[in-house]
């Protein structure tokens, strides 16, 4: 194994279905589901896979869902918009610890 | 051209993909096969030349083509939609609106058919107004069907070349006004939307709600009905993805998504397709590979009758497109 990642075995996600059939079948039901046209557009809701993909860093959902974005429909620009959310809200909740090390220090401190 | 010419050496398969099933066999291996049906509809290429060079264009159409359907090519068009009541008859090209004999055509061929479609590139059209060429459409109830592949400027420049967004969009107000895609006008404007690159296109009612929603919205057009077709491996769109490396992903993704539902209604049973000159296919794609309806090169002047239900159509693996999920025709 020379890589952890490629891209050849994306589409072996199906097979996870071997090791505990039953939960996968669970999984695979809930995840259609999910993706299914709703009060959201599926459109919006690959948008925000994107987001999730690259705030969980993920490389097979970033593949999966830069394809499905522009297959839904999505611009380059709506996509890095969409990227630029998982980016902020990564970088705000570190940032909104330092509450915490406000309140820490401001304990300790005279 | 030479990418045609190379794609037409291929081996077992068209793309020589090794994993890919050719269309004729994944027909049998299913029982099943592709006839014609009826024939309703007259398409007619009046020629490759055209003021944009697209990127996903099946042709290599152009602004240096010469290839251009002539005069007694035109005539000949014309007594074949005379002598066959044909219910559409849609015009296309390259940009038909730079063929020098298209307002004859259009002018004869509209009192021959219920519904004359002109596809338009939605640039070419502006430019031939001092002709007459809109008061000819309208007058004659031309239905227009216009590439809008996106409502993204750089997507859709992308695919169609620089400054061409502003100038579609211009266009349909332009149309708006003159009653295209207004209600009740009678005058039939539909969008066509071809993805920009080596992917999918979106579902048809999604892509036509969000058109018609953003195009309201942002610049008071509208429009009757928006088509979403899927780009063919063929001409420049084929040199493209062999040069991008993405050719063998993207055939096997239509295959993949190959759906048998979908044969009955692909146009391809339905419509005999004209070259520029004059030459008989079973589809516009054919026209690309040269492959001729019924296996033989024919020319309009000497077709005698329609052909029959049941008839075989020419296929290749550029039919997965067509096939691909709920089908694109």
């Amino acid at each position: 194994m020379d890589t952890y990642y490629h891209p050849k075995d994306l589409p072996k996600f199906a097979e996870i279905r071997e090791g505990a059939p039953e939960l996968a079948e669970k999984f695979f039901d809930y995840y259609s589901a999910v993706f299914a046209e709703g009060e959201l557009s599926q459109r919006e809701k690959s948008l925000i896979a994107l987001a999730v993909a690259h705030a969980v860093q993920c490389p097979y959902c970033i593949d999966a869902y830069t394809q499905d974005c522009l297959e839904k429909g999505s611009n380059v620009g709506e996509m890095t918009e969409a990227v630029h959310v998982a980016t902020a809200i990564r970088g705000g909740a570190s940032l909104v610890h330092g509450v915490q090390m406000r309140n820490v220090a401001g304990k300790l401190s005279l | 051209m030479l990418h045609l010419q190379t794609a037409k050496n291929l081996g077992s398969n068209l793309y020589q993909v090794p994993t890919l099933e050719t269309f004729k066999e994944n027909l049998a291996v299913r029982g099943t096969d592709l006839t014609r049906g009826e024939c309703t509809t007259l398409q007619i290429n009046v020629g490759l030349l055209c003021n944009q060079g697209c990127r996903h264009c099946h042709l290599d159409a152009g602004p240096s083509r010469t290839e251009i359907m002539d005069a007694k090519t035109v005539a000949d068009v014309i007594e074949l939609a005379a002598r066959f009541r044909f219910k559409t008859i849609d015009i296309t090209g390259g940009a038909p609106e730079l063929n020098p004999h298209i307002l004859t055509l259009i002018s004869k061929l509209a009192p021959l058919t219920d519904i004359l479609m002109l596809r338009s590139n939605l640039t070419a059209i502006a430019a031939e107004e001092q002709r007459g060429l809109l008061e000819i459409l309208t007058d004659n109830r031309v239905t227009i069907v216009a590439s809008l592949p996106s409502l993204n400027e750089a997507q859709a420049e992308a695919q169609r070349g620089k400054n061409s967004f502003a100038a579609s969009i211009s266009t349909l107000k332009k149309l708006n006004a003159l009653g295209y895609g207004r209600p009740d006008s009678g005058l039939e404007l539909n969008l066509v939307s071809n993805p920009a690159g080596a992917f999918l296109p979106s579902t048809q009612a999604e892509t036509e709600k969000r058109f018609r929603r953003m195009l309201a919205s942002k610049w008071d057009i509208s429009f009757n009905n928006l088509y979403v077709f899927a780009n063919v491996p063929l001409g420049r769109f084929l040199a493209w993805l062999q040069a991008s490396g993405n050719l063998e992903n993207y055939i096997l993704k239509l295959a993949a998504h190959f759906n048998p539902c979908t044969l009955e209604g692909l146009m391809c049973r339905s419509l005999i397709s004209v070259s520029w000159d004059g030459y008989l296919f079973d589809c516009d794609f054919n026209q690309a590979l040269q492959l001729y309806m019924g296996g033989r090169k024919k020319h309009v002047s000497t077709l005698h009758d329609l052909p029959a239900p049941g008839t075989a159509i020419a296929v290749s693996e550029h039919c997965y497109t067509c096939t691909a999920g709920a089908g694109f025709t």
